[in-house]
C-alpha cells in the first residue's frame, strides 16, 4: 500500500516528467512532503499564475507536457489565467491542484473552491479524484489527453484525504483508451486527392500556416510542400517559426499587424491552403472579404475548427504532419506559379516593413539588433501588446518552437514566467523575454524566482511609459484621449538589482548592441530597460472591421 | 432555423450534465428542451437535447459536444424517421359538480389519464409530442391550470437504426 502523494509522484515520473512549477499550501502538504525526497525538480514560483505560464512555456518550447502544482482555493484560482492561456493556444499542460478533504467538499471549507467547475470551460478535460485508487489511472489519462489530438490543458484536483489515503498499485495499460476520445490523425484519402488536384489547377495559391504546424512538428513537411511547388507561405502569430523568416517563399505574418504583401496575397489568392489554423478574427479582419477569390482547403486535427468561422471547400480532418506527408506523396513538382510569385516580389519590394534610423531609440531597431546578434539560435518569448507585435514583425525566426507568445488569450504577464519554463526545455540556448513596461509588471515578482534559481532569462523591456497598444488605439480611434494608459517611470534596473539581478538602462541606439551583448555574457538573468520612443506605433495595421488589404500606416498602394 | 433533436450518449459520471449544459451557455446555443436518464448500457446515460438553429449552428453544436471527453456519441435524430414524446402532469381546477365532467371528456379525447382526484382539483397525465401537450394545456386554461410540469422531450429512431457507441 502507498499513499496517494507517493502514487502521484511515481505517476509523474512514469509520464517522464522532469520538472514542475508550483507553490505549496495547506492541502498539498502531503504532496510536497513526497516531493522533498523525490528526484523530480520543483521550481518554487512567487505566484501560482507564473507556475501555469512556466509549465506552458516549457511545453511549447519542448513539445512535451508541462506540469504545475498549486494548493486549493486561492492557489488553484491563481492558475486560472494560465490555464486559459494554454487552452486558447492549445498548449499541453497538466495542472495539479490540492482540494479540501472529500468529507468537506461543498461545505465552503477553508480555502475551498470548485476548481473543476471553474476550469470546465478552459480545460480540455478535468478531474476531481475521489479515491486514492483512481489516482494513477487519472494521471495517466490526464497526460494522454493533454498531449494528444489537439493538445490542451488538463486539470486534476486532488482532495487532501486522497493524497494521504492508501491504495495498492494497480496495473495500468500501456496505451490509454477512452471511448469518448478518439482523435483523427490520418486525413481522408479522397479529400487529400482533391486538395492535390486543386493545387494543380491553381494560379495563385497561398499557404496560410498556423500553430497546428508547430504542435504537429510538421515544419519540414510544410517547407517541402512550399518549395516543391513554389507556393508562398504566410504564417499566423502562432505559426511563426514553422518556415525560416528569410526563406524566399515566406511572406511573414498576415492579419491585423501582418505584412502588407502577405495580406495582399491572401486577398488575391485563388487557392488558400489553411494548415493548422482557426481563422481567428485578428487574422481575417472582416471575414466576408477574407480570401474572397480563393477556394479554401482547411487541414486541422480539430473537426470543430473546420467551418466554424469561414466556409471551406475541402475540409481535411487530421494531424497536419500525417496529412502533409500524404499530400507530398502524390504531389508533382512544378514551377507554374512564377507570374504569381513575381507579383508578390513586386509587393514585397514596394511595401517592406520599415525601420526608422533617425538617431532616436526605436523598438524595431532593438528587436532587429537582437535578431542579428543571436541569428535565430535563441528562444524568444514575448509579453502581449506592442512588444509582441514588433517582435513578431522584426525578429527573424529560424526554428519552430523558438517563438513563444500568448496569441489567443493575449495574456499580459505571460512572457516572463513562460520564459522561465522555456529555459528548462532549452537550456542550450539563450531565452529572451521581450516585454513592455506594462506587461513585465504583471508578473514582476518572478524576478525573485529567476534570481534564486539562477534561471538565465534575459528580459528586454521596451519601456515607453505607456500601455502602448491601448494608447495606440486611443491615438487612432479615440482622438488621442489617453485614458488611464500612461504609466509612471519605473527604474527597472534598480528593481532588478534589489532582487539580485544585473541590469542596464539603454537610452540611445548606440547602447543597444552593447547591452544585448552584456546580457548574453552574463551567466544569470539580466534585465534591460530600453527607453524607447514613447508614441511609436505598430504598423501596418488593419482597423477592426476592415478587410485585411485595407491597412493603415503602410505604403501607398502602387 | 428549425428545432433539432440531438441524442447524446455520455459517460454516466458526476459532472457530465454540467459539462454539456455549460458548453451550450458559453457558446451561445439555446436549449429548448433537455432530458437525461440512464439507458441500456449501465455505465452510460442518454441526454436528449432540442436545439434551434440553422445547419451551420447545429453542426457546430454537435462538433463541440463531440469534443467533450465524456461524450461518446452525438446524433441528430431530426435527419431520420423517429418517435418523440414528452410527458406532462397538469393540475386543473375542478370544483365538485361544475366542470369535472367536461375536463374528463377533454382528457379522454387527448388520451390523457386522470391520475389524482382531490376535493378541488384533478391531475391529468398526458403523453405526446409538444403540439399535443400545448393544445391540451390551452383547452384546460379556461378551467384554471393550477400547476403544470413537463418533462423534456425524448426521442428514439424507428426501425433497426440506433444511437449506440461503436465498440
Amino acid at each position: 500500500m502507498k499513499t496517494g502523494a507517493k502514487i502521484l509522484v511515481e505517476s509523474l515520473q512514469r509520464e517522464g516528467v522532469e520538472i514542475l512549477f508550483g507553490y505549496p499550501g495547506g492541502v498539498v502538504l502531503p504532496i510536497y512532503d513526497e516531493l522533498y525526497e523525490s528526484p523530480l525538480k520543483h521550481i518554487l514560483v512567487r505566484h501560482e499564475q507564473a507556475a501555469a505560464h512556466a509549465a506552458d512555456g516549457y511545453a511549447r518550447a519542448s513539445g512535451r507536457v508541462g506540469v504545475c502544482l498549486a494548493t486549493s482555493g486561492p492557489g488553484a484560482c491563481n492558475l486560472v489565467t494560465g490555464i486559459a492561456t494554454a487552452y486558447m493556444d492549445s498548449a499541453p499542460i497538466v495542472a495539479l491542484t490540492g482540494q479540501v478533504p472529500t468529507s468537506l467538499l461543498g461545505n465552503d471549507a477553508f480555502q475551498e473552491s470548485d476548481i473543476t467547475g471553474i476550469t470546465m470551460p478552459i480545460t480540455k478535460h478535468n478531474y476531481l479524484v475521489k479515491s486514492t485508487a483512481d489516482l494513477s489511472r487519472v494521471i495517466q489519462e490526464a497526460f494522454y489527453i493533454a498531449g494528444t489530438g489537439r493538445p490542451g490543458p488538463v486539470l486534476v484536483d486532488i482532495p487532501k484525504d486522497v493524497s494521504t489515503g492508501l491504495a495498492k498499485d494497480i496495473p495500468l495499460p500501456e496505451k490509454v483508451t477512452l471511448r469518448g476520445y478518439n482523435p483523427t490523425y490520418k486525413g481522408h484519402k479522397r479529400q487529400i486527392d482533391k486538395a492535390v488536384e486543386l493545387i494543380g489547377h491553381a494560379e495563385r495559391p497561398l499557404i496560410y500556416a498556423g500553430g497546428g504546424v508547430i504542435s504537429s512538428n510538421a515544419s519540414a513537411e510544410l517547407i517541402q510542400l512550399a518549395t516543391s511547388c513554389g507556393i508562398p507561405v504566410t504564417t499566423t502569430l502562432m505559426g511563426i517559426g514553422c518556415i525560416p523568416c528569410d526563406h524566399p517563399l515566406n511572406l511573414g505574418m498576415l492579419g491585423m499587424h501582418g505584412t502588407e504583401y502577405a495580406n495582399f496575397a491572401v486577398t488575391e489568392s485563388d487557392l488558400l491552403l489553411a494548415i493548422g489554423v482557426r481563422f481567428d478574427d485578428r487574422v481575417t479582419g472582416k471575414i466576408d472579404t477574407f480570401a474572397p477569390h480563393a477556394k479554401i482547403v482547411h487541414i486541422d486535427i480539430d473537426p470543430a475548427e473546420i467551418g466554424k468561422n469561414k466556409r471551406v471547400d475541402i475540409p481535411i480532418v487530421g494531424d497536419v504532419k500525417a496529412v502533409l506527408q500524404d499530400m507530398l506523396a502524390s504531389l508533382k513538382k512544378s514551377t507554374m506559379y512564377e507570374p504569381w510569385l513575381k507579383k508578390i516580389r513586386h509587393w514585397r519590394q514596394h511595401h517592406p516593413l520599415r525601420i526608422k534610423d533617425d538617431g532616436r531609440l526605436h523598438p524595431q531597431q532593438i528587436v532587429r539588433a537582437l535578431s542579428d546578434l543571436v541569428k535565430g539560435e535563441a528562444v524568444i518569448v514575448s509579453e502581449v501588446g506592442q512588444n509582441q507585435m514588433w517582435t513578431a514583425q522584426y525578429f527573424c525566426f529560424h526554428h519552430p518552437r523558438s517563438w513563444i507568445t500568448s496569441g489567443g488569450l493575449g495574456t499580459m504577464g505571460y512572457g516572463f514566467p513562460a520564459a522561465m519554463g522555456a529555459h528548462f526545455a532549452r537550456p542550450d540556448v539563450p531565452v529572451f523575454d521581450i516585454a513592455g513596461d506594462g506587461s513585465i509588471q504583471m508578473n514582476i515578482q518572478e524576478m525573485s524566482t529567476v534570481s534564486a534559481n539562477k534561471i538565465p532569462v534575459k528580459v528586454a523591456i521596451l519601456n515607453n511609459m505607456y500601455l502602448g497598444m491601448v494608447r495606440q488605439w486611443q491615438e487612432l480611434f479615440f482622438d488621442r484621449r489617453y485614458s488611464y494608459t500612461e504609466l509612471p517611470s519605473v527604474d527597472f534596473v534598480k528593481i532588478a538589482n534589489a532582487y539580485g539581478i544585473e541590469g542596464m538602462r539603454v537610452e540611445s541606439p548606440d547602447e543597444v548592441l552593447p547591452a544585448l551583448k552584456a546580457s548574453l555574457d552574463c551567466d544569470g538573468p539580466f534585465v534591460m530597460d530600453f527607453r524607447i520612443e514613447r508614441e511609436e506605433n505598430v504598423f501596418p495595421m488593419v482597423p477592426t472591421g476592415a478587410a485585411i488589404n485595407e491597412m493603415i500606416g503602410g505604403h501607398p498602394r502602387s | 432555423m428549425k428545432p433539432h433533436t440531438l441524442s447524446v450518449l455520455v459517460e454516466n459520471r458526476p459532472g457530465v450534465l454540467s459539462r454539456v449544459t455549460g458548453l451550450f451557455s458559453r457558446r451561445g446555443f439555446n436549449i429548448e428542451s433537455l432530458a437525461v436518464g440512464t439507458c441500456e448500457e449501465p455505465d452510460m446515460s442518454r441526454i436528449t437535447i432540442v436545439v434551434i438553429g440553422d445547419d451551420a449552428k447545429i453542426e457546430q453544436v454537435m462538433k463541440q459536444l463531440h469534443k467533450l471527453i465524456d461524450v461518446i456519441k452525438v446524433s441528430d435524430l431530426t435527419e431520420n424517421e423517429r418517435v418523440e414524446r414528452e410527458l406532462a402532469l397538469i393540475k386543473v381546477n375542478a370544483e365538485p359538480g361544475t366542470s369535472r365532467a367536461e375536463i374528463m371528456q377533454i382528457a379522454s379525447i387527448f388520451r390523457a389519464q386522470i391520475i389524482d382526484v382531490g376535493s378541488k382539483s384533478v391531475i391529468l397525465q398526458v403523453i405526446g409530442d409538444t403540439q399535443k401537450i400545448d393544445a391540451l394545456e390551452k383547452l384546460l386554461r379556461q378551467y384554471g391550470v393550477k400547476e403544470l410540469v413537463r418533462t423534456g422531450r425524448i426521442g428514439i429512431l424507428r426501425g433497426t437504426k440506433m444511437v449506440k457507441s461503436e465498440k
